[in-house]
């Protein structure tokens, strides 16, 4: 398990490092492992830009089968997301700027799971297992 | 923060991405690109992304954007060498790079420049 | 699980009778295989299983319960790949029962703990049964996938022209095979184009047109032209009257059709010899 700090657009990078290393070690297949830190990489940039800065955390699980998955944790103390339904909507493929990413970054993994208290902060924490 | 080298080689400037970059780079990127159309004249640009593992919806906005900026200056752009893992991410992302051209490679990307493709 | 724990009198009982119990649930299990494996090697395993009960049953250490589980998961597998029947694997792990209740059955202060001590017993052979579905499944699903991917050929049908004769029913899991191999040898064989021919996928609707668009969006996103043909008259119905819009996808109704276009966007022409 590691929880990195995301501060910065170096740590951004990081995180997509750390989370490549994660997928390959589960064994995700190179098309899994491209959307896995692809996601990451949204879901970090939304923590950075719009949370005003946060933590990833990233750890190997096993599931009642017996697979593995790389499980990501980011959460942030910033404004929130207001309208969630807008958030989760398409709005940003057509080029919008509303789009916080994380309609895409859903379609990327398999488990995809969203909490903001206004005020308070947000956390998202995405699940992508190996086949 | 790494500044991504522009060449130029006639009336093309050639671009390779090798490393993974972070935001500002990308930002640098756009306006060097934007300044070297500008001061040289040149008619077409090559971005080869064969080296880029991941392109996310900043990076991917930032190459369209790319694009609308250098047809402003009346030059055509070209991505080409787009990993299999990343051209099946974009599209589930649901960003299809409208307005930029895209090819296998640099070879092909320049005979759609010239015209010859 | 933990409601294993505090059978103490009887694991004392167990220990005490240990050679006994064990040879004759060895000698039931024997009769169960049907002589395909050696009495020796039976009892070998059931010490180490005997060994694992007592552990969980005096709660000794945490890491009991899961190594049982694991070692009956292994006992399953094992049993499954050498020819037997769960029901055989199951039985074997059930006879434990009888083989202790001849030794207690004259005991009558051991009742309660008999008790307990067989429904944990009928536990651990229902869990032989599930790991032996469970293996099943996985093989079904392996089998599932190798179908998949021999029934999702690329060809190349001319330099630089690639053909996917798609057949079956193209749902999202296919899709993804489609992309993976239809981008990985338009890379390798350097080609631009791709012909899709749908003439093999039974019904067209909205999901399998969005499936049919997203592969030729990738193969766009690295420099190819895609396209579709074997559209069927009633498909094409089926396609206009759900208002499906193929934009600027050239479809064509047949292979020939699209070959040759596909061919003209390579810059290649097919004359009379």
């Amino acid at each position: 398990m590691d929880e990195l700090s995301i501060r910065s657009g170096d740590d951004v990078v990081r995180v997509r490092q750390q989370a490549r290393v994660a997928a390959a070690s589960c064994g995700l297949s190179l098309v899994d492992q491209t959307k896995l830190v692809t996601a990451a990489s949204e879901l970090a940039r939304n923590t950075l830009v719009y949370g005003g800065g946060g933590t990833a955390t990233i750890e190997i699980v096993k599931s009642d089968t017996g697979r593995s998955g790389v499980k990501i944790d980011f959460a942030d103390n910033g404004p929130g997301i207001p309208d969630m339904e807008l958030a989760l909507t398409d709005g940003w493929s057509s080029g919008s700027g509303l789009g916080l990413g994380l309609s895409g970054a859903r379609r990327l993994v398999d488990e995809f799971k969203v909490a903001s208290e206004p005020g308070t902060g947000t956390t998202v924490v995405v699940i992508k297992w190996s086949r | 923060m790494d500044r991504v080298p522009i060449a130029k080689i006639g009336p093309t400037l050639f671009v390779s991405i090798q490393i993974d970059l972070e935001d500002e780079s990308v930002v640098q990127l756009q306006e060097d690109l934007a300044d070297q159309l500008t001061a040289t004249g040149a008619s077409g640009v090559i971005i080869d992304i064969s080296a880029v593992e991941i392109v996310d919806s900043f990076i991917g906005r930032m190459l369209t954007m790319i694009g609308s900026i250098s047809r402003l200056f009346d030059a055509e752009t070209v991505i080409v060498g787009m990993r299999p893992a990343v051209a099946i991410t974009l599209t589930e992302l649901g960003l299809s790079l409208r307005g930029v051209r895209t090819a296998l490679n640099a070879e092909k990307g320049l005979a759609l420049l010239n015209g010859t493709a | 699980m933990d409601a294993y724990g505090g059978q103490g009198r009887m694991a004392v009982y167990l220990r005490d009778h240990h050679d006994k119990i064990v040879g004759r649930w060895a000698e039931l299990v024997l009769a169960v295989v049907g002589g395909r494996l050696s009495l020796d090697e039976i009892r070998h395993e059931l010490d180490d299983l005997y060994a694992l009960l007592l552990r969980v049953m005096t709660q000794q250490d945490e890491h009991a319960m899961g190594e049982l589980r694991a070692t009956l998961d292994e006992l399953s597998r094992s049993r499954a790949r050498a020819g037997f029947t769960p029901s055989q694997t199951a039985l074997g792990v059930f006879s434990v029962k009888d083989a202790v209740y001849e030794l207690v059955a004259d005991t009558a202060d051991l009742v309660h703990e008999y008790l307990a001590f067989t429904r944990m017993v009928d536990d651990l052979g229902l869990r032989t049964f599930e790991s032996y579905s469970a293996a099943r499944e996985q093989i079904i699903a392996d089998q599932s996938a190798a179908m998949m991917e021999l029934s999702t050929p690329v060809v190349r049908l001319w330099e630089g022209v690639l053909a996917v004769p798609l057949v079956g029913t193209l749902d999202s899991a296919r899709t993804q095979l489609v992309m993976e191999k239809l981008l990985e040898t338009l890379v390798a064989t350097g080609s631009e184009q791709a012909v899709i021919d749908i003439t093999g996928v039974p019904t067209v609707d909205t999901e399998v047109a969005q499936h049919l668009l997203k592969t030729v969006n990738a193969a766009r996103l690295l420099g190819a032209q895609c396209t579709i043909c074997g559209i069927r008259p009633q498909v094409a119905q089926t396609i206009v009257s759900l208002g499906i819009e193929f934009g600027d996808i050239a479809t064509k109704a047949t292979l020939a059709d699209a070959l040759a276009l596909a061919l003209s966007n390579a810059g290649l022409k097919v004359v009379p010899a």
